[in-house]
């Protein structure tokens, strides 16, 4: 199933490296898609790239799909999902806009911290339900998605928040740059890396990993199950709702609307980047390609001749294809390692 | 698994309960009970909820929902998951606009609509039983894909103009009552899934498949086979629901029911469908369909805005799962404090 492969020294043996190997040839893989997007549309158009908005453009609009699909892979990484991601960026946005509104001159660490908070929170509720009454993350975030989406909805009714609400200095948060690269990237990109070296370094972290191969063994090796799959939605939460207060920032408009569809949008931006939907195997490094991937190809489409309208159906085709792909690579590998076996003996 | 399957396997002393509780307490007579009391709660509060028009009209808009709703419950049964039968329903009701708009005959352009639904099943069951993909997976990327064949096709675009004859009959009652005309092929369909689900070796197979498919597999069943007609049902049944669709709103457009899916699959699993596999009953399923569609009528006449019955639909559906969940454990901990009294070790089941 997994291609995680437990051997007793991680790193050295032939199995362990080839299984690294693999890996990384993956995340190559759609990195090497991406590239090839962004030339070919250059190629077609240089201003894709060439010119100071098409090079904003390029980093700036993945980066909140981005922050999502890092908690949502770190979710699926334990083998559960978390569909309620794009109802809390909508609910944690719109408190975004309120906090400035009702409580004047709030500083903007404070609404971050806020939205954030929150954010954890509403994982909290998710993570709480799924450990604790053993019920399918599926079944309850698909449920807490309808909950959340209603409380913003009632919350905000017909209202919405306006750029000329938000402070100067916030919405320059959205748009600014800091030495040419927009700011809204960099703190994805430091979330991203964050979140990669504690998945790769920690033993938390990898724990993770060893839930999603097979929670039932990873509870009677003596893993503390309930306490990591529920951190795992906190942070996802937590993550969203980031993504909240910046999508605030960025776009200074947002209505009860905001972040519908998001969640699959981040599942697919995970699976493209080779984050297996039944736990244990991928990186957020994968999913942060998949985000850029997704989102990049659909500003590459027009220039590539290719009606918008057809945006939907590549990303239907590249969900697909990388797990087919992602499928047949596993089936490769698990020959090779009973090819290995047969050897060994 | 859930733990209820951890009980029949001590004596029968413990388990005979007496038989009007083993049929009245269920988890599909709780959600028809459910259904009835908010039935006769808006009976007797919501001003017009009597009339016949509103029988009328939410069974015509739970129509497709109840449709899509049969379907799914048997693949939910074998632990699989189609997320992409909203997606079949634009496509669909896409295809019928653009034949229909093309010139076909309209029965000729319904009937290619249901072919394409059926064709969408199969490349879902294709990947899922064939080449062997988590159909959580699948089902995502052909969401994704069916939609975006469909929002190509027509862009912005929506075709309105349908023969006259054929709209009014999918807007028609039953002569003398107030109920639509599309309850006939659904209470049709209905019986049909029925009978296969609870009286066939096929519709037991899926039980079997949903409690442990490699037991499954190895008593006979053939799993792939199975697993892959269930989608092409699936998406025959979302094709039909799409041609439902289009002529009841007489309008084509490639953002059709989007986001169906996720009512339907909340509805199958509000009533008493386990997402683990291997429990359900079809009544259940209808009576949890009509429950979320007359709260929404029944609230919506009350003047609450309908961002409340989204919360509403959520909370039910959370609290259904983990009741069950609770009841499981209550239930467990009985039969272990039984078995303690009678001298055995009771297992726990995880």
């Amino acid at each position: 199933m997994t291609a995680v492969v437990p051997s007793p020294t991680p790193g050295t043996s032939a199995a362990s490296r080839l299984v690294r190997h693999v890996a990384t040839a993956r995340e190559t893989g759609i990195l090497l898609a991406l590239v090839l997007v962004v030339v070919v549309a250059t190629v077609r158009n240089p201003a894709f790239l060439f010119s100071s908005d098409g090079f904003r453009d390029l980093l700036l609009t993945p980066s909140l799909l981005l922050l999502l699909a890092i908690g949502q892979a770190i979710v699926i990484i334990t083998r559960n999902v978390d569909l309620s991601v794009g109802s809390v960026l909508g609910l944690t946005a719109y408190l975004t806009g309120r906090l400035f509104i009702d409580v004047p001159g709030i500083p903007m660490i404070a609404v971050f911290l806020g939205g954030i908070a929150a954010g954890a929170l509403l994982g909290l509720i998710n993570g709480a339900l799924v450990a604790f009454a053993r019920v399918p993350a599926l079944v309850i975030t698909l449920g807490t998605l309808y909950i959340y989406r209603g409380v913003n909805v009632a919350w905000a009714g017909s209202d919405r928040i306006n750029a000329s609400d938000l402070p100067p200095d916030f919405r320059g948060l959205g748009t600014g740059q800091l030495l040419g690269i927009p700011i809204l990237t960099i703190i994805a990109v430091v979330v991203l890396v964050v979140a990669a070296w504690y998945l790769r370094n920690l033993r938390s972290g990898r724990e993770l990993y060893a839930i999603g191969s097979d929670p039932a063994a990873a509870h009677l090796y003596g893993l503390n199950v309930t306490r990591r799959v529920i951190a795992a939605f906190v942070v996802s939460g937590a993550l969203a709702g980031l993504g909240g207060v910046l999508f605030a920032a960025r776009y200074g408009t947002v209505s009860s609307g905001a972040g519908v569809g998001w969640e699959l949008q981040a599942i697919a931006a995970a699976v493209i980047g080779g984050v297996a939907i039944s736990g244990g195997v991928g990186t957020v490094w994968g999913a942060a390609i998949g985000a850029y991937l997704l989102l990049t190809i659909n500003r590459a489409l027009p220039i590539l001749g290719i009606d918008d309208f057809w945006q939907r159906a590549v990303v239907g085709v590249l969900i697909l294809g990388s797990i087919v792909l992602d499928r047949v690579l596993a089936v490769r590998q698990s020959r090779r390692l009973i090819a290995q076996r047969e050897i060994g003996r | 698994m859930t733990a209820t399957t951890a009980a029949p396997a001590r004596t029968y002393q413990l388990h005979t309960r007496p038989a009007w509780r083993r049929i009245l307490l269920t988890r599909e007579m709780a959600i028809i009970a459910l259904l009835v009391l908010v039935i006769v709660v808006a009976l007797a509060g919501v001003r017009n909820f009597d009339s016949p028009l509103t029988v009328t009209y939410l069974l015509r808009d739970t129509a497709p929902i109840l449709l899509i709703a049969l379907p799914m419950t048997l693949i939910i049964i074998t632990e699989e998951i189609d997320l992409s039968v909203a997606s079949i329903v634009g496509l669909t009701s896409v295809t019928t606009g653009v034949l229909a708009q093309g010139g076909w005959p309209f029965p000729l352009a319904a009937a290619a609509a249901v072919v394409v639904g059926l064709a969408c099943g199969f490349v879902n069951g294709f990947l899922v039983s064939v080449v062997g993909l988590p159909s959580l997976a699948v089902t995502i990327g052909t969401l994704a894909l069916f939609r975006g064949i469909a929002v190509g096709l027509l862009g912005t675009t929506a075709i309105t103009d349908f023969p006259e004859f054929w709209s009014d009959l999918a807007k028609a009652n039953i002569p003398g009552t107030p109920v639509p005309a599309i309850m006939i092929p659904f209470v049709v369909l209905a019986i049909v899934f029925a009978v296969l689900l609870h009286f066939t070796p096929f519709g037991r197979s899926l039980y079997a498949i949903g409690l442990n498919k490699d037991a499954a597999q190895f008593s006979g069943i053939d799993v792939g086979r199975t697993k892959f007609i269930l989608f092409v049902l699936s998406g025959g049944v979302a094709g039909f629901a799409g041609v439902y669709f289009t002529l009841l709103y007489s309008n084509a457009r490639g953002d059709n029911a989007m986001g169906m899916e996720l009512l339907v699959i909340a509805a199958v699993l509000l009533g008493g469908v386990s997402i683990f596999g291997g429990r359900g009953a079809l009544h259940g399923v209808i009576a949890g369909v009509l429950l979320i569609g007359t709260l929404g009528s029944a609230l919506r006449l009350a003047g609450i805005t309908s961002d409340i019955i989204n919360v509403i639909t959520g909370i039910l559906l959370v609290l259904s799962v983990v009741s069950s969940s609770v009841l499981a454990w209550i239930q467990n901990r009985r039969a272990a404090a039984l078995g303690r009294k009678n001298g055995r070790r009771a297992q726990s089941p995880d």
